[in-house]
């Protein structure tokens, strides 16, 4: 058995914890946090010279080819680093999908531009309050025309394109939804950022006039092709959640070894004690998920849907565990703005909610068990 | 990343299926694998002497305690092929529960500390089952606070004499040797005036008595200790040393209780797809799914956190710190379990009969005996100490006994 990534793959982490901790200190995430900028534009540049955004890119499309076992260990560093970039609205969301149901033409386009750091994307999928759902998706398409509002949309308002989830008929199946790709350079597309919980990713408002836009995949193939999309990104995000809670359990046991009360440090009180302990099982009960689903991904195994909403729920879970008990840890100083752990609380818990939110994958797992146990 | 075996690997498990395949009691498989919370007990047979013959035919064709030297009655084979074993062994290796402490704790001491003479006459017999082994460690003063144990060694001539009392004894009253920590010197610091023995069980002066457990079980012992002579050749590592002989010992405990755990899941998992109630299956109720799916990537967290162990096992290397989870997790896992399928069945939840229709009352036994995980080999607040220390490196607790000697440690709390 040799479940763990391998001596290259572990390399390219170290390289990219090294790349993050020159060119992403939390002064830089912070400019971002304070809307000096929408998204760090520096760093997004460096990550496409570093071959980073093209990671699991082919080649022949401009990317390096490797593969997603490299692309989730990327993702671990990113979501230590709280990285300010439309990193899983590029990557994750929309050249997934257009690697798995993009035309050669729509392929050669976008995905090359993904990889040198050109073009940001993402998916709008969302029409208001709630979870994916096909039901959800009123936003008209006809004629290859859009009409609707989709919110909110991850990085919408500095996408350079947008894989829109539209109702292209009205027989109240599935297949009732396309998908297709909107240029929002080309007009029709009116973006308005909104406020959010974590600023340093950012969300908006997008409104559809009578915007052409070309179909990604078959009409009529749109949720069917969401589905798997949100799979993918869930094991990526997953990764993400896992470096996040990594990172704060660190941040949590190192204040408690240097913060002294009633003469001690607060790390030799069993309470602060136990409470990191749970933090690290949280942690490493996620990583272990995370790993089944990074295998699940990459080799495009039966059993992904069942292991990304694993890696999800436990991810999601570990990070929101580790994020707020590290602000716990910190007492009063971790509830101030000048402590980085709201940078943290807050990403947790949009990360959280960004492709559904917990009792959706928690539905989504059940039914996923139940599915595999009849069969 | 997969989970192949290497080449090696799949010979070896192939020559262990075949093996098993034509020798396991098959019998019994039935009632084995339904039995999967707790201590296990057959119908028609007792699962000591069932468990002796299959350990028996193990040792004889070399399978039993595989990793421990030839000379004393394993195979000297590596970790991981002993991890291929066990999953090979499967539902058979629930037979072997009267031997793991002997196996995992008694044996690895005798084969650290033990002379040349001991090791060659007593492990070949605790491997292939002749010899059963306890472990005589806690006591009524002394249970998380080991070294904070009572029981008195006295040196009289080349003898020890022994005095005191041992509880939690899993196996006490079917073993023929047991590994036994004493005080032999009450005027230094506790951690340093114990000494570790081994002796005969059957030895005057032993007395064993049954302790009936919360559970309405009776699965532990009290040993009794009175003028009880023990041979100074049986002492194993030198006088006051007995504490680090004990960590050997405590070290293997924790990894061999680990190695197969019960969280419950499974069995809720197929209840709650089963259960029918005025609105449906629970399975299909919004709470239930809920706890469902957390309690889902707990048993999966674990299950993937013991295959990165067998992975780096598989590359020669030490599995890391993450392996220590496991109890803690699992503990508590069955606790929740049982008492939410309870609360499922409604008032009809607090019968125990094991006629009653949905559960055999499997679930009412598995939250009577829950609380025994979250103690035994360790409590969950040692486990977290242990983890925020050594993984996370955190520091000890201060202990205001450390430097005093045992005689002046005060005894009582209140009054």
């Amino acid at each position: 058995m040799n479940f763990d990534f391998s001596d290259d793959q572990k390399q390219l982490r170290d390289q990219a914890r090294k790349f993050l901790a020159e060119k992403c200190s939390s002064k830089a995430v912070r400019a971002v946090l304070d809307g000096q900028s929408p998204y760090d534009r520096e760093l997004w540049r460096g990550l496409a010279e570093m071959g980073f955004l093209g990671v699991a890119i082919p080649e022949e499309f401009g990317g390096a080819g490797a593969g997603h076992l490299e692309l989730c260990v990327i993702a671990e560093e990113m979501g230590r680093a709280l990285a300010p970039v439309p990193f899983s609205s590029t990557v994750y969301l929309a050249a997934e999908a257009l690697m798995l149901a993009g035309s050669e033409a729509q392929k050669r386009k976008w995905l090359p531009r993904i990889a040198s750091g050109e073009a940001i994307g993402t998916l709008a999928l969302f029409e208001g309050t709630g979870n994916p759902s096909p039901k959800a998706v009123k936003l008209d398409a006809s004629n290859g025309v859009l009409n609707g509002v989709k919110k909110p949309v991850a990085d919408g308002a500095i996408a350079d394109f947008v894989i829109v989830a539209a109702r292209s008929a009205a027989t109240g199946r599935d297949s009732d939804i396309s998908l297709f790709i909107a240029d929002t350079k080309a007009g029709g597309v009116d973006a308005k950022a909104l406020t959010n919980l974590d600023p340093t990713r950012g969300q908006a408002e997008l409104v559809f006039a009578n915007c052409k836009a070309e179909p990604l995949g078959a009409p009529g193939e749109g949720w069917a092709i969401i589905a798997q999309v949100l799979d993918r990104a869930a094991v990526l995000v997953a990764f993400e959640q896992v470096g996040g809670a990594d990172r704060a359990l660190e941040m949590g046991r190192d204040y408690a070894l240097d913060r002294i009360a009633f003469g001690r440090p607060i790390g030799s009180f069993q309470a602060v004690k136990h409470m990191l302990a749970d933090m690290y099982v949280s942690a490493t009960l996620a990583r272990s998920n995370c790993y089944y689903g990074a295998w699940a991904l990459s080799t495009n195994a039966p059993e992904l849907p069942e292991a990304a909403a694993s890696a999800r729920i436990s991810a999601t879970q570990a990070f929101q565990h580790c994020a707020k008990n590290n602000i716990q840890v910190h007492g009063g100083m971790g509830f101030t703005w000048e402590f980085d752990c709201h940078m943290y609380y807050r990403r947790a818990n949009a990360l959280a909610l960004g492709l559904g939110s917990l009792s959706y994958w928690e539905d989504q797992l059940i039914d996923r068990m139940r599915k595999r146990n009849a069969a | 990343m997969n989970f192949d075996d290497t080449p090696e690997e799949a010979a070896f498990r192939a020559k262990a299926r075949a093996w098993i395949d034509a020798n396991a009691p098959k019998q019994f498989e039935q009632e084995l694998s339904s039995a999967s919370l707790g201590r296990i007990r057959l119908k028609n047979a007792d699962i000591v002497e069932v468990g002796k013959a299959w350990q028996k035919k193990k040792a004889e064709a070399g399978w039993a305690c595989l990793q421990w030297p030839k000379d004393y009655g394993g195979h000297g084979a590596s970790p991981i092929e002993r991890v291929i074993w066990q999953q090979e062994e499967g539902v058979y290796g629930k037979l072997t529960q009267p031997f793991q402490i002997g196996e995992g704790m008694c044996g690895p001491t005798v084969m650290a500390y033990g002379s040349e003479q001991d090791k060659r006459r007593y492990l070949p017999k605790l491997a292939s089952g002749e010899e059963i082994w306890c472990q005589l460690f806690s006591e009524p003063a002394g249970g998380s606070d080991v070294a904070g144990l009572r029981t008195r060694a006295e040196k009289r001539g080349d003898d020890w004499i022994v005095n005191g009392q041992k509880i939690w004894t899993s196996g006490a009253h079917y073993s023929d040797y047991g590994l036994l920590i004493t005080r032999t010197d009450p005027n230094v610091p506790k951690h340093k005036g114990l000494t570790m023995f081994f002796l005969d069980m059957k030895s005057k002066g032993v007395e064993i008595r049954p302790i009936r457990q919360a559970n309405g079980m009776q699965e532990f012992n009290e040993v009794y200790f009175t003028d009880v002579v023990i041979p100074d050749s049986q002492r194993l590592g030198a006088v006051g040393d007995g504490w680090n002989v004990s960590l050997t010992t405590l070290m293997n405990e924790r990894m061999s209780i680990g190695a197969r755990l019960a969280t419950g899941f499974p069995e809720m998992f197929a209840f709650c797809a089963n259960l029918m109630s005025e609105n449906g299956l629970a399975i299909d109720d919004r709470a239930t799914r809920s706890k469902l799916a957390s309690w889902a990537v707990k048993a999966s967290g674990l299950k993937y956190t013991s295959y990165r162990a067998i992975s780096a096992l598989s590359r020669g290397e030490r599995p890391g710190p993450e392996n220590s989870i496991g109890k803690l997790v699992a503990g508590t896992m069955l606790q929740d379990i049982a008492a939410y399928a309870m609360d499922l069945q409604g008032a009809a939840g607090a019968l125990t009969g094991a006629d009653e229709e949905t559960t055999q009352g499997q679930f009412q036994q598995m939250l009577l005996t829950s609380p025994s995980m979250r103690i035994a080999g360790g409590t969950d607040e040692i486990l977290r100490n242990i983890i925020a220390e050594r993984v996370l490196g955190l520091p000890g607790d201060i202990r205001v006994d450390k430097d005093v000697p045992f005689n002046k440690v005060p005894t009582k709390g209140r009054g």
